[in-house]
């Protein structure tokens, strides 16, 4: 995979407004943020305000959360792995934590699991999540030396792999209430899951601070592993820490909203060509803020403006499916 | 390295066994099922049963699994590529969007209209997916399913949006999860049309082969290159839209079933088309009554277990046909 | 006979062939030689009707090969070009069986077994025909395909670059077959080769291409003088005879 390496370094110069420094990007991003936190709190204002303004910004917090998270969890994925078109969401990562979810379940029993409290359970489901994932990574992409486009589709299969047997399972727990657990099991943009708000707050502040601190080492990552562990990088304890992030942080999204599948990639991609720089002290803040404008902009758009409800993740889906095929065939041609 | 051979190298499985084992499952999935025949001495409703519930369920199964496993056996000699079937080139997912399309703005025509022009789009999808495909370069064997599977989403959020919008989820989970469950005399016999694609399917099967070598040598050895490029994705479009619109989609059928037998015996159309129908037929049964069986009274859709398999099986063919990167 | 008239290829804006007309004997070997992106390949493509030219027109015994039914011209003309990436899992058998298409559309007689025979001897295949061709190397292939298209029993062959991927021995062998089938069945053979000696050996007549356009035409004596190879290649080369053929030596 050498050859891709490079593609990590050539967008230093970002080819829309070239004069506008990384800084001065990340200052209009975070004005982008501002914008549609407000369009989303203010558009369309039915209920009357003072019932309106707390319900939203509960909303609020929980897009901006999963949105960091995905961002984050992308782009760190994506230079551990060295690619950009390869992400979390495509891999099926969010799957298979709802699969760990079903599989909790069904070993510990219905009456015992829904009498734990969430938070203990959820931390479990974390812990699980971060074992598999490593399982997974140390198996397809050490074991299993192939070439990126094997990989791309192997990771898709692997998604609808993890989908099969999650209902699968669940169809074997309940075939009756099949459709009712579905549903409750499948969080949306417009149902999430707001009592464990805080505490995945508290470990994305967490990891945040962690990967800020790896700003740099993340930068020698991007060079390829062999030139940075010939730059003194311990490159396997950084790979083992960021498979935790990666696992903590696509918990907490998908806990949140359920699965998106290529909303990383959208933002990922979309930070590398308008970030300005490829270090990561620009693209990680540049990829959250865009997911976090995006995800919050775009719902306001369709909630509140078109009264589209929950379609944003179907908007996603297609134009991120769009945007996948034409990166897959721009990386054919080189 | 010329170690002489003059055997065959494609092992001679008996065929009179492997009819033997197809009667076999056919028997089992008759005879599986919530309720209680007493197979001793059939009373009426006892038979009332058997034809219009199961003997009607199993002769789907098997020509479900027969049409789509050559489905996808045909649609990898025309794209050329071993990990293609409809369901990775955006023709199930055309397919889908036209009966989801012909449910909106024509909801009160008759089921055959429905499907036909369910296959148009299931054509017109595959011939997209086909131009897509000559317009890039493709340097790798697995690019070609990637596209074909990023593009069948494409078009398949764009029929979720459409059902979600004109509330019509209900319909569009039973066409993209396969079911047989809901199979009973009088919703099934269209599939019998399948029937008479595979026979085409097997009398064209030199012509197929010739394809799958490539446009130069099948056009130096005067084959209508055009022609039976057509022919083949009718023959697949059709197959498509009525297994959709009876059962539901079975994911991987298509792609595993000939993969196996190409393993096994080649890929000589004349020669393995016949087995891939039976393996098919095999699968299907084997997997249908596993779903219902395993959760017994209730049953575990078709898709679901196919799914499962299927993908496990996709992955070890991805891994076990292409080789380690050493880079 | 094969007439060429006036044909014109431009791949985008690039002119791949400049009207080129050129007529060729009923029987023998022909070589095209010339240097690369002379036009050769694309030449015998429109030749043997897989590609379209821009204009101008290819008579093979008269009948204009991009009209003339295809089914018809199979049983003609045989091409071979010189990638033929086949991923099917195919026995070299079935696959030189299937050079019996045109004739049986895959119900072999007994006339098509013998002519399928006869070429995997030719060949020497025999040993391998119930291998798998994926299971060959490349040059083993090249003879599996090379056997299907002369199992097609076609008054002319053509074939691009035949002896890529084959070592010496073989690419020599192929040589003495193609002469051997034209002298003995009256074949007419027309092929793109990259080694002007074996061109020069093997050949009754040499058509040297450059830029597109037809550059010099002849039988072997003729072409192979240093002027012309000078003027091709653009290199000093000398010709001395070798059992009576012209043989060039360029290497030092």
């Amino acid at each position: 995979m050498s050859e891709l390496n490079t593609s990590g370094m050539d967008a230093a110069a970002s080819p829309f407004w070239p004069r506008v420094t990384p800084g001065q990007r990340l200052v209009l991003a975070v004005l982008f943020v501002a914008i549609a936190m407000l369009g989303f709190m203010t558009l369309n204002v039915r209920a009357g305000w003072a019932f309106t303004l707390p319900f939203r910004a509960e909303k609020v917090a929980a897009m901006a959360l999963v949105g960091f998270a995905i961002a984050l969890s992308t782009v760190l994925f994506q230079t551990l792995t060295h690619n950009r078109i390869l992400t979390p969401g495509i891999m099926g990562f969010d799957a298979l934590y709802m699969l760990l979810q079903s599989i909790l379940l069904l070993t510990l029993g219905r009456l015992f699991y829904s009498q734990l409290n969430p938070h203990i359970k959820w931390l479990c489901e974390v812990m699980l999540m971060t074992g598999a994932l490593c399982g997974l990574y140390y198996w397809l992409f050490l074991r299993q030396k192939r070439d990126l486009h094997v990989l791309i589709l192997v990771g898709i299969i692997f998604g609808t792999l993890f989908r099969s047997v999650n209902s699968l399972i669940t169809r074997m727990m309940d075939p009756a209430d099949f459709d009712v657990l579905q549903d409750v099991m499948f969080a949306s943009f417009n149902r999430i899951d707001s009592p464990l708000l805080g505490i995945a707050a508290f470990l994305v502040a967490v990891i945040s601070a962690w990967v800020w601190r790896q700003r740099f080492q993340l930068d020698v990552l991007l060079l390829g592993d062999a030139p940075a562990i010939n730059l003194g990088l311990n490159q396997k304890r950084l790979t083992l820490q960021l498979l935790v992030a990666i696992a903590v942080l696509v918990s907490v999204s998908t806990a949140l909203v359920g699965p998106v599948t290529f909303f990383g990639l959208l933002v990922a991609n979309l930070a590398y060509a308008i970030a300005g720089s490829h270090q990561h002290r620009f693209i990680l803040p540049m990829a959250t803020l865009l997911a976090v404008a995006t995800l919050i902009g775009g719902q306001a758009v369709l909630e509140h403006l078109l009264h589209f409800g929950t379609s944003l993740s179907i908007v996603v889906e297609f134009v991120g499916g769009l945007f996948f095929l034409w990166l897959v065939i721009q990386q054919g041609r080189r | 390295m010329s170690t002489a051979s003059q055997e065959s190298p494609a092992p001679r499985i008996a065929p009179p066994l492997a009819v033997l084992l197809l009667l076999a499952l056919m028997l089992a999935s008759l005879l599986v099922g919530v309720a209680d025949l007493s197979w001793a001495a059939l009373s009426d409703q006892d038979w009332l049963i058997l034809l219009v519930s199961r003997l009607p369920r199993t002769l789907a199964l098997v020509l479900c699994g027969t049409s789509l496993a050559v489905s996808g056996l045909i649609m990898q000699m025309l794209v050329r590529n071993r990990f293609v079937e409809p369901g990775t080139t955006g023709t199930l997912e055309a397919a889908t969007l036209g009966l989801l399309l012909m449910a909106l703005f024509a909801p009160g025509l008759g089921v055959f209209t429905k499907m036909l022009v369910a296959a148009l789009c299931a054509l017109g999808g595959s011939l997209l997916f086909m131009a897509l495909l000559r317009a890039i370069p493709l340097r790798s064997m697995v690019m070609v399913p990637l596209v074909g599977i990023m593009f069948g989403g494409v078009i398949g959020s764009m029929t979720l949006f459409i059902a979600y919008r004109f509330n019509l989820m209900q319909s569009l989970a039973n066409w993209s999860n396969g079911d047989f469950s809901a199979v009973l005399r009088g919703r099934y016999e269209l599939l019998w049309l399948t029937a008479a694609l595979t026979a085409i399917a097997y009398a064209a099967a030199n012509r197929f082969t010739l394809i799958g070598l490539g446009r130069n040598l099948a056009m130096n050895l005067g084959l209508g290159y055009r022609s039976v490029m057509l022919l083949g994705l009718v023959i697949v479009s059709l197959i498509s839209a009525v297994t959709v619109v009876t059962a539901g989609v079975i994911p991987f059928l298509g792609l595993i079933v000939p993969n196996v037998v190409s393993l096994m015996m080649g890929d000589n159309l004349r020669r393995s088309l016949p087995w891939v129908a039976w393996l098919g037929a095999v699968l299907v049964l084997v997997c249908d009554l596993l779903g219902r069986l395993l959760r017994y009274p209730y049953e575990i859709p078709i898709g679901t277990v196919m799914g499962v398999l299927g993908s496990a099986l996709f992955i070890y063919l991805l891994l076990k046909r292409t080789r380690p990167a050493y880079v | 006979m094969i007439q060429v008239t006036s044909v014109t290829k431009h791949y985008g804006d690039t002119p791949v062939l400049r009207s080129v007309s050129l007529t060729l004997p009923n029987e023998g070997v022909t070589a095209l030689i010339g240097p690369n992106g002379a036009g050769k390949s694309t030449l015998l493509g429109i030749m043997s009707r897989l590609q379209k030219p821009d204009s101008g027109q290819v008579l093979i015994d008269n009948l204009d090969v991009h009209s003339t039914d295809n089914a018809l011209l199979a049983r003609k003309l045989a091409i071979l070009r010189q990638d033929n990436p086949i991923s099917l899992r195919l026995t070299v058998f079935e696959l030189v069986a299937f050079g019996r298409y045109p004739y049986s559309q895959g119900r072999l007689t007994d006339e098509d077994t013998n002519q399928i025979n006869q070429a995997l001897g030719y060949l020497n295949l025999h040993s391998l025909q119930h291998r798998f061709l994926d299971e060959l190397s490349g040059g083993q292939r090249q003879r599996a395909c090379i056997a299907m298209v002369l199992c097609q029993n076609t008054d002319y062959l053509l074939l691009d670059e035949p002896l890529n991927n084959l070592d010496m021995k073989h690419a020599v062998d192929i040589m003495k077959l193609l002469r051997r089938a034209a002298d003995e069945l009256g074949k007419h053979i027309v092929l793109v080769l990259h080694d002007i000696n074996f061109a020069s050996c093997y050949a009754d007549t040499i058509v040297a291409m450059d830029q597109g356009s037809i550059a010099h035409q002849g039988t072997p004596d003729e072409l192979m003088t240093p002027a012309i190879m000078r003027d091709l290649y653009g290199i000093e080369m000398s010709i001395q005879r070798i059992q009576n053929k012209p043989v060039g030596f360029y290497h030092l």
